[in-house]
Protein backbone atom coordinates (compact mmCIF):
# COMPACT_ATOMS: atom_id res chain seq x y z
CA UNK A 1 0.00 0.00 0.00
CA UNK A 2 2.23 2.94 1.27
CA UNK A 3 5.30 1.08 -1.52
CA UNK A 4 2.43 1.75 -4.19
CA UNK A 5 2.05 5.13 -2.83
CA UNK A 6 5.54 6.40 -2.51
CA UNK A 7 6.13 4.89 -6.15
CA UNK A 8 3.31 7.32 -7.64
CA UNK A 9 5.28 10.09 -5.71
CA UNK A 10 8.50 9.18 -7.40
CA UNK A 11 7.10 8.65 -11.20
CA UNK A 12 4.91 11.73 -10.40
CA UNK A 13 8.27 13.75 -11.04
CA UNK A 14 9.20 12.29 -13.95
CA UNK A 15 5.67 13.74 -15.83
CA UNK A 16 6.60 16.96 -16.35
CA UNK A 17 10.28 16.01 -18.40
CA UNK A 18 8.37 13.48 -20.23
CA UNK A 19 5.59 15.91 -21.10
CA UNK A 20 8.36 18.61 -22.53
CA UNK A 21 9.91 16.05 -24.51
CA UNK A 22 6.99 15.12 -26.42
CA UNK A 23 5.69 18.90 -26.62
CA UNK A 24 9.24 19.40 -28.25
CA UNK A 25 9.05 16.61 -30.60
CA UNK A 26 5.28 17.50 -32.26
CA UNK A 27 6.82 20.93 -31.69
CA UNK A 28 10.06 20.09 -33.64
CA UNK A 29 7.72 17.50 -36.06
CA UNK A 30 5.76 20.53 -37.04
CA UNK A 31 8.64 22.72 -38.20
CA UNK A 32 7.58 25.13 -35.42
CA UNK A 33 11.33 24.59 -33.98
CA UNK A 34 13.88 24.49 -36.41
CA UNK A 35 16.60 21.66 -36.37
CA UNK A 36 19.22 24.43 -36.42
CA UNK A 37 17.96 25.46 -33.50
CA UNK A 38 17.09 22.64 -31.31
CA UNK A 39 17.32 18.93 -33.13
CA UNK A 40 14.29 17.00 -32.58
CA UNK A 41 14.35 14.58 -29.18
CA UNK A 42 14.34 11.42 -31.69
CA UNK A 43 17.37 12.99 -33.70
CA UNK A 44 19.10 13.34 -29.94
CA UNK A 45 18.24 9.34 -29.24
CA UNK A 46 19.84 8.73 -33.17
CA UNK A 47 23.16 11.02 -32.16
CA UNK A 48 22.62 8.83 -28.76
CA UNK A 49 22.59 5.38 -30.58
CA UNK A 50 25.20 6.47 -33.18
CA UNK A 51 27.64 7.45 -31.11
CA UNK A 52 27.38 4.58 -28.41
CA UNK A 53 27.92 2.01 -30.92
CA UNK A 54 30.90 3.87 -32.02
CA UNK A 55 32.26 3.44 -28.12
CA UNK A 56 32.84 7.50 -28.01
CA UNK A 57 29.67 8.37 -25.93
CA UNK A 58 30.82 5.53 -23.38
CA UNK A 59 34.72 6.12 -22.80
CA UNK A 60 33.68 10.29 -22.93
CA UNK A 61 31.24 9.42 -19.90
CA UNK A 62 34.05 7.24 -17.97
CA UNK A 63 36.42 9.94 -18.28
CA UNK A 64 34.67 12.82 -16.92
CA UNK A 65 33.06 10.32 -14.20
CA UNK A 66 36.60 9.27 -13.05
CA UNK A 67 37.64 13.43 -13.26
CA UNK A 68 34.53 13.98 -11.35
CA UNK A 69 34.43 11.38 -8.56
CA UNK A 70 38.69 11.89 -8.25
CA UNK A 71 38.19 15.59 -7.80
CA UNK A 72 35.56 15.13 -5.24
CA UNK A 73 37.10 12.42 -2.80
CA UNK A 74 40.31 14.59 -3.01
CA UNK A 75 38.18 18.10 -2.17
CA UNK A 76 35.91 16.21 0.06
CA UNK A 77 38.40 14.01 2.32
CA UNK A 78 40.31 17.48 2.71
CA UNK A 79 37.02 19.68 3.43
CA UNK A 80 35.66 17.19 5.82
CA UNK A 81 38.55 16.46 7.55
CA UNK A 82 39.22 20.69 8.00
CA UNK A 83 35.64 20.24 9.67
CA UNK A 84 36.27 17.81 12.35
CA UNK A 85 39.41 19.43 12.99
CA UNK A 86 37.50 23.12 13.07
CA UNK A 87 34.41 21.99 14.61
CA UNK A 88 36.43 19.86 17.47
CA UNK A 89 39.34 22.48 18.26
CA UNK A 90 39.38 25.97 18.85
CA UNK A 91 42.53 26.66 18.24
CA UNK A 92 42.34 24.74 14.59
CA UNK A 93 39.09 27.02 14.36
CA UNK A 94 41.17 30.20 15.21
CA UNK A 95 44.13 29.40 12.85
CA UNK A 96 42.49 28.64 9.60
CA UNK A 97 38.65 29.39 9.51
CA UNK A 98 39.45 32.95 8.45
CA UNK A 99 42.05 32.00 6.12
CA UNK A 100 39.38 29.63 4.56
CA UNK A 101 36.58 31.89 4.59
CA UNK A 102 38.30 34.69 2.58
CA UNK A 103 39.32 31.77 -0.01
CA UNK A 104 35.63 30.73 -0.20
CA UNK A 105 34.57 34.09 -1.32
CA UNK A 106 36.51 33.34 -4.31
CA UNK A 107 34.35 31.98 -7.32
CA UNK A 108 36.59 29.14 -8.13
CA UNK A 109 35.80 29.07 -11.57
CA UNK A 110 37.52 32.66 -11.85
CA UNK A 111 40.74 30.67 -10.88
CA UNK A 112 40.59 29.02 -14.61
CA UNK A 113 43.21 30.97 -16.59
CA UNK A 114 45.64 31.09 -13.59
CA UNK A 115 44.66 27.09 -12.90
CA UNK A 116 45.35 26.57 -17.67
CA UNK A 117 49.13 28.60 -16.80
CA UNK A 118 49.97 26.44 -13.47
CA UNK A 119 48.71 23.03 -14.92
CA UNK A 120 47.94 23.55 -18.48
CA UNK A 121 45.08 21.53 -20.04
CA UNK A 122 45.84 18.15 -18.32
CA UNK A 123 44.14 16.40 -15.52
CA UNK A 124 45.64 18.22 -12.41
CA UNK A 125 44.03 21.48 -13.92
CA UNK A 126 40.23 19.32 -13.43
CA UNK A 127 40.92 18.15 -10.47
CA UNK A 128 41.79 21.20 -8.97
CA UNK A 129 39.37 23.51 -10.02
CA UNK A 130 36.62 20.37 -9.00
CA UNK A 131 38.36 19.65 -5.42
CA UNK A 132 38.37 23.23 -4.99
CA UNK A 133 34.25 23.51 -5.67
CA UNK A 134 33.75 20.56 -3.76
CA UNK A 135 36.04 21.41 -0.73
CA UNK A 136 33.85 24.92 0.60
CA UNK A 137 30.33 22.78 1.07
CA UNK A 138 31.71 19.86 2.67
CA UNK A 139 34.04 21.98 5.02
CA UNK A 140 31.28 24.89 5.66
CA UNK A 141 28.68 22.07 6.26
CA UNK A 142 30.44 19.37 8.31
CA UNK A 143 31.61 22.35 10.57
CA UNK A 144 28.42 24.30 11.36
CA UNK A 145 27.38 20.35 11.86
CA UNK A 146 29.73 19.95 14.68
CA UNK A 147 29.13 23.56 16.02
CA UNK A 148 25.30 22.66 16.03
CA UNK A 149 25.29 19.18 17.91
CA UNK A 150 23.39 19.73 21.08
CA UNK A 151 25.86 20.53 24.00
CA UNK A 152 23.15 18.76 26.39
CA UNK A 153 23.60 15.31 24.81
CA UNK A 154 27.40 16.28 25.14
CA UNK A 155 27.22 16.77 28.76
CA UNK A 156 24.91 13.88 28.66
CA UNK A 157 27.43 11.52 26.93
CA UNK A 158 30.46 13.31 29.74
CA UNK A 159 28.53 12.45 33.09
CA UNK A 160 27.42 9.04 31.79
CA UNK A 161 31.29 8.18 31.37
CA UNK A 162 31.72 8.44 27.26
CA UNK A 163 35.28 8.93 26.48
CA UNK A 164 36.50 11.41 23.93
CA UNK A 165 36.31 8.73 20.68
CA UNK A 166 33.25 7.38 22.33
CA UNK A 167 31.50 10.80 22.37
CA UNK A 168 32.66 11.56 18.91
CA UNK A 169 31.48 8.03 17.25
CA UNK A 170 28.49 8.26 19.19
CA UNK A 171 27.50 11.39 20.17
CA UNK A 172 28.90 14.14 17.92
CA UNK A 173 29.65 13.19 14.07
CA UNK A 174 25.72 11.25 14.46
CA UNK A 175 24.80 14.74 15.12
CA UNK A 176 25.92 16.49 12.93
CA UNK A 177 25.78 14.12 10.21
CA UNK A 178 22.36 15.60 9.01
CA UNK A 179 24.35 19.38 8.02
CA UNK A 180 26.80 16.39 6.51
CA UNK A 181 24.28 15.45 4.20
CA UNK A 182 23.10 18.45 2.93
CA UNK A 183 27.09 19.47 2.11
CA UNK A 184 26.90 16.54 0.27
CA UNK A 185 24.25 17.23 -2.01
CA UNK A 186 25.24 20.79 -2.88
CA UNK A 187 28.90 19.45 -3.70
CA UNK A 188 28.09 16.82 -6.00
CA UNK A 189 26.24 19.34 -8.17
CA UNK A 190 29.14 21.71 -7.88
CA UNK A 191 31.39 18.92 -8.99
CA UNK A 192 29.25 18.75 -12.45
CA UNK A 193 29.09 22.12 -12.98
CA UNK A 194 32.88 22.83 -12.38
CA UNK A 195 33.89 19.93 -14.15
CA UNK A 196 31.47 20.95 -17.10
CA UNK A 197 32.93 24.32 -17.64
CA UNK A 198 36.88 23.02 -17.17
CA UNK A 199 36.29 20.39 -19.80
CA UNK A 200 34.49 22.88 -22.07
CA UNK A 201 37.35 25.68 -21.99
CA UNK A 202 40.34 23.57 -21.93
CA UNK A 203 40.42 19.35 -22.30
CA UNK A 204 40.89 16.70 -25.11
CA UNK A 205 38.49 14.25 -23.99
CA UNK A 206 35.45 14.01 -21.69
CA UNK A 207 31.98 14.97 -22.07
CA UNK A 208 32.40 18.61 -21.82
CA UNK A 209 35.43 18.27 -24.96
CA UNK A 210 32.72 16.14 -26.95
CA UNK A 211 29.87 18.71 -26.82
CA UNK A 212 32.67 21.28 -27.81
CA UNK A 213 33.89 19.38 -30.81
CA UNK A 214 29.93 19.15 -31.57
CA UNK A 215 29.76 22.53 -31.66
CA UNK A 216 32.80 23.18 -34.56
CA UNK A 217 31.12 20.63 -36.45
CA UNK A 218 27.58 22.40 -35.95
CA UNK A 219 26.37 18.97 -34.59
CA UNK A 220 24.06 20.49 -32.62
CA UNK A 221 22.22 16.99 -31.86
CA UNK A 222 25.82 15.84 -29.73
CA UNK A 223 25.20 19.16 -28.09
CA UNK A 224 22.00 18.37 -26.91
CA UNK A 225 22.63 15.31 -26.50
CA UNK A 226 25.77 15.98 -23.46
CA UNK A 227 23.31 18.57 -22.22
CA UNK A 228 20.96 15.38 -21.41
CA UNK A 229 23.63 13.39 -19.60
CA UNK A 230 25.07 15.95 -17.80
CA UNK A 231 21.48 16.20 -16.96
CA UNK A 232 21.10 12.36 -16.20
CA UNK A 233 24.31 11.74 -14.02
CA UNK A 234 23.61 15.20 -12.08
CA UNK A 235 20.12 13.52 -11.05
CA UNK A 236 21.70 10.04 -10.87
CA UNK A 237 24.36 11.92 -8.49
CA UNK A 238 21.73 13.52 -6.03
CA UNK A 239 19.53 9.82 -5.96
CA UNK A 240 22.77 8.19 -4.56
CA UNK A 241 23.15 11.00 -2.16
CA UNK A 242 19.46 10.82 -1.44
CA UNK A 243 19.73 6.72 -0.83
CA UNK A 244 22.69 7.16 1.51
CA UNK A 245 20.83 9.97 3.81
CA UNK A 246 17.64 7.54 4.09
CA UNK A 247 19.96 4.94 4.74
CA UNK A 248 21.81 6.73 7.61
CA UNK A 249 19.58 8.91 8.77
CA UNK A 250 16.63 6.67 9.61
CA UNK A 251 16.54 8.12 13.02
CA UNK A 252 15.18 11.40 11.77
CA UNK A 253 11.72 12.28 12.12
CA UNK A 254 11.50 13.42 8.43
CA UNK A 255 12.71 10.03 7.08
CA UNK A 256 10.40 8.14 8.98
CA UNK A 257 7.02 6.78 7.16
CA UNK A 258 8.88 7.79 4.15
CA UNK B 1 19.90 12.87 63.98
CA UNK B 2 19.27 11.36 60.59
CA UNK B 3 19.76 7.66 61.17
CA UNK B 4 17.62 7.75 63.99
CA UNK B 5 15.03 9.15 62.34
CA UNK B 6 15.75 7.15 59.45
CA UNK B 7 14.77 4.33 61.40
CA UNK B 8 11.37 6.01 62.42
CA UNK B 9 10.78 6.74 58.60
CA UNK B 10 11.14 3.26 57.81
CA UNK B 11 9.37 1.49 60.51
CA UNK B 12 5.95 3.02 58.90
CA UNK B 13 7.24 0.91 55.58
CA UNK B 14 4.38 -0.98 54.96
CA UNK B 15 5.81 -3.62 52.35
CA UNK B 16 8.02 -6.14 54.12
CA UNK B 17 10.81 -5.69 50.78
CA UNK B 18 11.39 -2.14 51.29
CA UNK B 19 12.74 -2.78 54.64
CA UNK B 20 16.44 -1.83 54.44
CA UNK B 21 18.97 -4.04 56.01
CA UNK B 22 20.21 -2.92 59.18
CA UNK B 23 23.66 -2.12 58.61
CA UNK B 24 22.58 -0.01 55.67
CA UNK B 25 20.39 2.05 57.75
CA UNK B 26 23.46 3.34 60.08
CA UNK B 27 25.22 3.97 56.80
CA UNK B 28 26.22 7.29 54.90
CA UNK B 29 25.89 7.89 51.59
CA UNK B 30 27.31 11.05 51.85
CA UNK B 31 27.46 13.95 53.53
CA UNK B 32 27.99 17.99 52.76
CA UNK B 33 30.12 19.55 55.60
CA UNK B 34 30.29 22.87 55.57
CA UNK B 35 30.10 23.04 51.68
CA UNK B 36 29.85 26.35 49.57
CA UNK B 37 29.80 27.20 46.37
CA UNK B 38 30.70 30.80 44.43
CA UNK B 39 30.81 31.65 40.85
CA UNK B 40 32.49 34.34 40.95
CA UNK B 41 31.71 36.77 43.75
CA UNK B 42 27.96 35.43 43.82
CA UNK B 43 27.64 32.66 46.62
CA UNK B 44 25.19 30.23 45.69
CA UNK B 45 25.52 28.03 48.80
CA UNK B 46 26.92 28.73 51.78
CA UNK B 47 27.87 26.26 54.55
CA UNK B 48 25.65 23.72 53.47
CA UNK B 49 25.14 20.67 56.32
CA UNK B 50 23.79 17.81 54.75
CA UNK B 51 24.03 14.06 56.16
CA UNK B 52 22.01 11.59 54.02
CA UNK B 53 21.97 7.74 55.23
CA UNK B 54 22.23 4.83 52.40
CA UNK B 55 18.63 3.89 50.90
CA UNK B 56 16.85 7.49 51.99
CA UNK B 57 14.48 9.16 49.40
CA UNK B 58 15.39 13.15 49.77
CA UNK B 59 13.73 15.91 48.44
CA UNK B 60 15.59 19.42 48.05
CA UNK B 61 12.94 22.29 47.27
CA UNK B 62 13.69 25.86 46.94
CA UNK B 63 12.67 28.98 44.75
CA UNK B 64 14.33 28.97 40.78
CA UNK B 65 17.75 30.08 41.68
CA UNK B 66 17.97 29.50 45.00
CA UNK B 67 21.13 26.84 44.90
CA UNK B 68 19.02 23.37 44.99
CA UNK B 69 20.32 22.87 41.47
CA UNK B 70 23.88 23.31 41.86
CA UNK B 71 23.70 21.59 44.97
CA UNK B 72 22.72 18.59 42.64
CA UNK B 73 25.78 19.04 40.49
CA UNK B 74 28.01 19.11 43.36
CA UNK B 75 26.82 15.83 44.00
CA UNK B 76 27.21 14.38 40.79
CA UNK B 77 30.89 15.61 40.11
CA UNK B 78 29.74 17.88 37.81
CA UNK B 79 31.28 21.09 39.52
CA UNK B 80 33.47 21.14 42.49
CA UNK B 81 32.19 22.56 46.12
CA UNK B 82 34.25 25.71 46.97
CA UNK B 83 34.48 25.62 50.40
CA UNK B 84 34.20 22.49 52.53
CA UNK B 85 33.71 18.88 51.56
CA UNK B 86 31.58 16.47 50.14
CA UNK B 87 32.09 12.93 50.89
CA UNK B 88 31.20 9.40 49.82
CA UNK B 89 30.91 6.40 51.28
CA UNK B 90 33.62 5.25 49.37
CA UNK B 91 33.00 1.05 50.89
CA UNK B 92 31.32 -0.87 48.73
CA UNK B 93 29.41 -3.87 50.22
CA UNK B 94 32.06 -6.28 48.32
CA UNK B 95 35.16 -3.91 49.62
CA UNK B 96 35.76 -2.24 46.52
CA UNK B 97 36.29 1.49 46.63
CA UNK B 98 36.18 4.46 43.95
CA UNK B 99 34.94 8.31 44.24
CA UNK B 100 31.70 7.94 44.70
CA UNK B 101 30.64 10.27 41.37
CA UNK B 102 31.41 6.94 39.52
CA UNK B 103 28.13 5.01 40.93
CA UNK B 104 26.16 8.11 41.35
CA UNK B 105 23.64 8.94 38.28
CA UNK B 106 21.92 12.21 37.21
CA UNK B 107 18.75 12.31 35.65
CA UNK B 108 18.30 15.61 33.79
CA UNK B 109 15.27 18.19 33.31
CA UNK B 110 15.01 16.75 29.85
CA UNK B 111 15.26 13.27 28.24
CA UNK B 112 18.38 14.58 26.49
CA UNK B 113 17.97 10.71 24.33
CA UNK B 114 19.91 10.08 21.58
CA UNK B 115 17.70 10.60 18.74
CA UNK B 116 19.97 8.32 16.24
CA UNK B 117 19.99 5.52 18.91
CA UNK B 118 17.45 3.18 19.71
CA UNK B 119 15.86 3.20 23.08
CA UNK B 120 17.13 0.17 23.90
CA UNK B 121 20.72 1.73 22.47
CA UNK B 122 20.14 4.68 24.66
CA UNK B 123 19.45 2.64 27.83
CA UNK B 124 23.20 0.70 26.70
CA UNK B 125 24.48 4.28 27.41
CA UNK B 126 24.08 4.14 30.99
CA UNK B 127 26.17 1.15 30.90
CA UNK B 128 29.35 2.89 29.31
CA UNK B 129 32.21 1.55 30.93
CA UNK B 130 30.44 -1.03 32.97
CA UNK B 131 29.29 -3.47 30.09
CA UNK B 132 29.23 -4.13 26.69
CA UNK B 133 27.76 -6.07 23.93
CA UNK B 134 25.13 -9.56 24.24
CA UNK B 135 25.41 -8.51 28.50
CA UNK B 136 24.48 -4.81 27.81
CA UNK B 137 21.93 -5.52 25.77
CA UNK B 138 20.57 -7.86 27.94
CA UNK B 139 20.69 -5.66 31.01
CA UNK B 140 18.84 -2.71 29.58
CA UNK B 141 16.35 -4.80 28.03
CA UNK B 142 15.76 -5.93 31.66
CA UNK B 143 15.43 -2.64 32.88
CA UNK B 144 13.25 -1.19 29.94
CA UNK B 145 10.86 -4.23 31.01
CA UNK B 146 11.17 -2.62 34.71
CA UNK B 147 10.03 0.85 33.09
CA UNK B 148 7.08 -0.74 31.10
CA UNK B 149 8.57 0.22 27.72
CA UNK B 150 10.19 -3.65 27.23
CA UNK B 151 7.89 -3.54 23.51
CA UNK B 152 9.48 -0.11 22.72
CA UNK B 153 13.00 -1.26 22.93
CA UNK B 154 14.10 -1.39 18.96
CA UNK B 155 12.05 1.98 18.23
CA UNK B 156 13.59 5.69 17.38
CA UNK B 157 12.84 8.10 20.61
CA UNK B 158 11.33 10.21 18.63
CA UNK B 159 8.31 8.52 18.29
CA UNK B 160 7.49 7.97 22.01
CA UNK B 161 5.69 11.01 24.00
CA UNK B 162 7.46 13.07 26.48
CA UNK B 163 6.34 10.58 29.71
CA UNK B 164 7.91 7.49 27.88
CA UNK B 165 10.83 9.50 27.15
CA UNK B 166 11.49 10.35 30.34
CA UNK B 167 10.67 6.40 31.35
CA UNK B 168 13.83 5.92 28.67
CA UNK B 169 16.39 8.46 30.52
CA UNK B 170 15.01 6.58 33.99
CA UNK B 171 15.96 3.65 32.61
CA UNK B 172 19.45 4.75 31.29
CA UNK B 173 19.96 6.54 34.77
CA UNK B 174 19.05 2.97 36.87
CA UNK B 175 20.69 0.49 34.80
CA UNK B 176 24.05 0.37 36.07
CA UNK B 177 22.49 0.36 39.62
CA UNK B 178 23.74 3.47 40.98
CA UNK B 179 24.31 3.75 44.45
CA UNK B 180 23.06 7.27 44.55
CA UNK B 181 20.28 8.67 41.65
CA UNK B 182 20.38 12.62 41.61
CA UNK B 183 17.13 13.85 39.80
CA UNK B 184 17.56 17.51 38.31
CA UNK B 185 13.61 17.88 38.11
CA UNK B 186 12.76 15.23 35.99
CA UNK B 187 9.16 15.50 35.76
CA UNK B 188 8.96 18.69 35.59
CA UNK B 189 7.67 18.74 31.82
CA UNK B 190 5.44 16.54 31.87
CA UNK B 191 1.37 16.85 32.39
CA UNK B 192 0.14 16.39 36.02
CA UNK B 193 -1.57 12.76 35.38
CA UNK B 194 1.96 11.63 33.48
CA UNK B 195 3.89 12.85 36.54
CA UNK B 196 1.82 11.25 39.17
CA UNK B 197 2.27 7.94 37.24
CA UNK B 198 6.04 8.37 37.08
CA UNK B 199 6.43 9.23 40.80
CA UNK B 200 4.76 5.89 41.75
CA UNK B 201 7.00 4.26 39.21
CA UNK B 202 10.21 6.03 40.54
CA UNK B 203 9.02 5.32 43.83
CA UNK B 204 8.34 1.36 43.08
CA UNK B 205 11.41 1.10 41.89
CA UNK B 206 13.46 3.08 44.61
CA UNK B 207 11.71 0.19 46.42
CA UNK B 208 13.00 -2.49 44.67
CA UNK B 209 16.63 -1.61 44.13
CA UNK B 210 17.00 0.19 47.27
CA UNK B 211 19.69 3.34 46.21
CA UNK B 212 19.80 6.36 47.30
CA UNK B 213 17.46 9.01 46.23
CA UNK B 214 18.35 13.53 45.41
CA UNK B 215 15.54 14.72 43.94
CA UNK B 216 15.31 18.46 43.09
CA UNK B 217 11.91 19.82 43.01
CA UNK B 218 9.83 22.60 43.12
CA UNK B 219 6.73 20.58 43.73
CA UNK B 220 6.24 20.66 47.28
CA UNK B 221 3.19 18.47 47.41
CA UNK B 222 5.66 15.94 44.73
CA UNK B 223 8.10 16.28 47.62
CA UNK B 224 6.14 15.24 50.49
CA UNK B 225 4.48 12.30 48.57
CA UNK B 226 7.90 10.56 47.45
CA UNK B 227 10.39 11.78 50.24
CA UNK B 228 11.48 10.25 53.77
CA UNK B 229 12.82 13.56 54.47
CA UNK B 230 12.75 17.25 52.24
CA UNK B 231 15.25 19.97 52.64
CA UNK B 232 13.90 23.66 52.13
CA UNK B 233 16.69 25.88 50.87
CA UNK B 234 17.00 29.57 50.59
CA UNK B 235 19.55 31.75 50.14
CA UNK B 236 22.55 29.17 49.34
CA UNK B 237 21.45 27.48 52.91
CA UNK B 238 19.24 24.99 54.28
CA UNK B 239 16.33 26.49 55.85
CA UNK B 240 14.25 23.95 56.88
CA UNK B 241 15.30 19.69 56.94
CA UNK B 242 11.74 18.28 57.73
CA UNK B 243 11.16 14.29 57.91
CA UNK B 244 7.78 12.68 56.48
CA UNK B 245 7.04 10.15 59.07
CA UNK B 246 4.34 8.88 56.45
CA UNK B 247 3.54 4.93 55.98
CA UNK B 248 3.91 4.17 51.97
CA UNK B 249 1.99 3.38 49.65
CA UNK B 250 0.98 7.30 50.50
CA UNK B 251 -2.18 8.82 49.95
CA UNK B 252 -1.82 11.87 47.72
CA UNK B 253 -4.31 14.33 49.34
CA UNK B 254 -4.06 12.96 52.76
CA UNK B 255 -3.88 15.26 55.78
CA UNK B 256 -0.76 13.97 57.10
CA UNK B 257 0.76 14.97 53.33
CA UNK B 258 -1.27 18.58 53.36
CA UNK B 259 -0.19 19.21 56.90
CA UNK B 260 3.46 18.92 56.03
CA UNK B 261 3.17 20.85 52.69
CA UNK B 262 1.62 23.58 54.58
CA UNK B 263 4.62 23.94 56.94
CA UNK B 264 6.79 23.66 53.87
CA UNK B 265 4.89 26.43 51.94
CA UNK B 266 4.74 28.68 55.12
CA UNK B 267 8.87 27.95 54.95
CA UNK B 268 9.14 29.29 51.42
CA UNK B 269 6.65 31.76 51.67
CA UNK B 270 6.22 32.75 54.79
Amino acid sequence: MSGSRSLGRNSIGWLLPVLIVVGWEIASRAGVMSPNVLPAPSAVAEAFWRLTLSGELIRNIGVSTARALSGFAIGGAIGFVLGLANGLSTLSRGLTDTTLQMIRNIPHLALIPLVILWFGIDEEAKLFLVALGVFFPIYVNTLLGIQSVDPQLVEMGRVYGMDRSALFFRVILPGALPAIFVGLRYALGIMWLTLIVAETVSASSGLGYMAMQAREFLLIDVVVLSIVIYALLGKLADSLARLLERLSLSWHPAFQNA
Amino acid sequence: MPAASLAAVRSFVASPQAQPTQANESRRAFAFKGAGKRFGDKVVLDGIDLDVPVGQFLAVIGKSGCGKSTLLRLLAGLDRPTAGSLTFDVKEAGGAEDDGHSRSRFMFQEPRLLPWASVVGNVEVGLTGIASGAEARDRALAILGEVGLADRADEWPSVLSGGQKQRVALARALVGHPRILALDEPLGALDALTRIEMQQLLERIWITQKFTAVLVTHDVAEAVALADRVVVISGGRIALDLDVPVARPRRRGSAELAHLEGRILDQLFG
